[in-house]
């Protein structure tokens, strides 16, 4: 099993989770962060001074996939999330030892 | 039944009032209609000056970081409770002292009319004794509410609620009885209809000495020069101050026409509604395409600044401009507005809400712009009242910051600043359910 770790813009997470559901994802979990990556913030106006947005607003997704599933899934947010323009996000995968089902108590492949 | 009843006294009284008059020589309409038409005036006025209160308590709320927004409301609905007191005490005798001489009279106590005073007893030139001082302490209150806001989050309560009491007692009283109580600026010509001058510029010269002699907030200026902006909590409840303080603007300048008793003054006191309703217009829609312009995006907190600057400019000459007067002396309140709140960031001056743009700078503009509608003001007389004013009220509240300062301190430590008003002066969040941003 992976975690598949996204950051992407937050006006693409409803994209993002049809084409997942689409491509048989059933769970995710979706966090608001702030951050920043080569973007490195933006800049505003208030009140006639510019200041520095250091910390961008994205959206984490966050997915537990079996491991045959890892590479479409990781091209699907990659296709649906990209805008071409810098501060896209970025994409994670990482191992997952274990996972359990609360209500069943199934283990996992069988949790997801 | 009670219509009817109503219908037949009313119809009695209308054929007795020349037998009335012969009997009991109780004046006729025509001696007590101004009388009771001005009280009326000064009451509903003085209800709409009341809520600019409010006004100011949103505006101001909206414009500081949540976490000074308890403190916020808890000044201003102790300053304005100061300020009645305060002007019952001292203030309105002060600034209304009758004969004086012409710079300076403490007053006592506000006495009101005797309980159903009979119209021989009443002032009957004028209005009951009641609305005069009611409508009056509103607008001491204003000028209160006025410093509230630019020396936001970093004041401590109290040396900042004794400051009211001398500001509202004493100091607004004494520069104001200058013109309104008959004093020498009015003997030598001067003019200030509702107050550019007289109110709001007295307001912002206590807000700017405050605010010097206060420093600028932690972190708002950093050492390379640079400017760090503190975006507003709420900018829908910045809105809804804004508009009740426009709203309010109504009876601060229609009821200082002081007079509703003849065909002439109630048409001055609608005339004067318009042209107010059309400076604040103006001074937003200057605002927003200016900001746009400059900026590439419109910034509302400018725009209602924008509206309340041509409010402040439209208040020294309320009533001669024509409505198209009105406007451009409106807009060029817009223009004070966007160019003078980067300016005063220029010069470290930190004035959370834009207090000394909105009414001092865009009151002496007010105030000088009387002379291109009104032909009994010049240029002189003008400029002399925004001098004295100005220098009287500046000095004067030095003083009393630099007293409070040295004895009890008027800024909170730098770990409460940081903390928030809120939680280390009051120990009460504005919204405790909210997670820290």
């Amino acid at each position: 099993m992976k975690l598949i770790i996204a950051t992407i813009k937050p006006f693409k997470l409803e994209e993002v989770r049809e084409a997942l559901t689409e491509a048989g994802v059933r769970g995710m979990m979706v966090t608001e962060i702030k951050g920043f990556g080569s973007q490195s913030g933006h800049t505003e106006i208030y009140r006639g001074a510019e200041y520095a947005v250091n910390f961008v607003p994205k959206v984490k997704i966050e997915i537990v996939v079996p491991e045959a599933a890892v590479d479409q899934i990781v091209e699907t947010i990659t296709k649906t999330a990209q805008t071409g323009k810098i501060g896209d996000g970025k994409i994670f995968v990482l191992n997952v030892d274990q996972a359990v089902r609360v209500r069943t108590g199934e283990t996992n492949e069988d949790a997801l | 039944m009670t219509n009817f009843k109503t219908l037949a006294t009313a119809a009695a009284l209308l054929t007795m009032p020349s037998l009335a008059f012969a009997q009991d020589a109780a004046p006729g309409f025509d001696e007590i209609g101004p009388y009771i038409m001005t009280t009326l005036l000064f009451c509903m006025a003085g209800f709409l000056v009341f809520f600019m209160a409010a006004g100011f308590a949103m505006l101001e709320g909206g414009l500081v970081r949540s976490k000074n927004v308890t403190m916020q409301m808890t000044k201003n609905i102790a300053l304005f409770s100061i300020a009645a007191i305060m002007y019952w005490l001292v203030g309105f005798n002060t600034m209304y002292p009758g004969d004086f001489n012409g710079f300076f009279a403490i007053g006592g106590q506000t006495v009101l009319d005797a309980v159903g005073v009979a119209a021989a007893d009443a002032a009957l030139d004028y209005a009951s004794v009641g609305s005069d001082f009611f409508f009056q302490l509103v607008f001491v209150a204003a000028t209160a509410s006025i410093v509230s806001g630019a020396v936001a989050e970093r004041i401590k309560l109290w040396p900042f609620l004794i400051f009211v009491v001398v500001l509202t007692g004493f100091m607004y009283p004494i520069s104001g009885s200058w013109q309104w109580g008959g004093g020498w600026l009015s003997e030598a010509g001067f003019s200030d209809f509702a107050g550019s001058t007289v109110v709001h510029s007295v307001g912002g010269w206590a807000a700017l000495a405050g605010v010097i002699v206060l420093g600028p907030r932690l972190g708002k200026y950093s050492k390379d020069g640079k400017i760090h902006p503190m975006p507003g909590s709420n900018l829908a409840l910045a809105t809804l101050g804004t508009f009740i303080l426009w709203l309010g603007w109504f009876g601060f300048n229609g009821g200082s026409q002081l007079a509703m008793g003849t065909v002439g003054d109630v048409s001055d006191v609608s005339r004067i509604f318009a042209n107010t309703n059309m400076a604040a217009a103006a001074g937003a829609v200057t605002a927003l395409i200016l900001t746009q312009v400059v900026y590439k995006k419109p910034d509302l907190t400018m725009v209602l600044n924008g509206a309340l600057a041509g409010l402040v400019s439209i208040t020294a000459e309320p009533l001669a401009p024509t409505l198209f007067g009105a406007l451009w002396i409106g807009a060029v309140g817009g223009i004070i507005v966007v160019f003078t709140v980067p300016l005063l960031d220029k010069f470290k001056i930190d004035d959370v809400v834009g207090a000394i743009p909105v009414h001092l700078f865009a009151g002496i503009w007010g105030t000088i712009a009387v002379i291109f509608y009104n032909s009994d003001a010049n240029l002189m007389t003008q400029l002399t009242g925004i001098v004295a004013y100005g220098v009287f009220t500046f000095v004067a509240s030095l003083i009393v910051w630099f007293i409070l300062k040295a004895v009890m301190g008027i800024r909170v430590s730098e770990e409460d600043e940081i903390n928030g008003l809120d939680v280390s002066e009051l120990g009460m969040e504005a919204y405790p359910e909210f997670a820290k941003g």
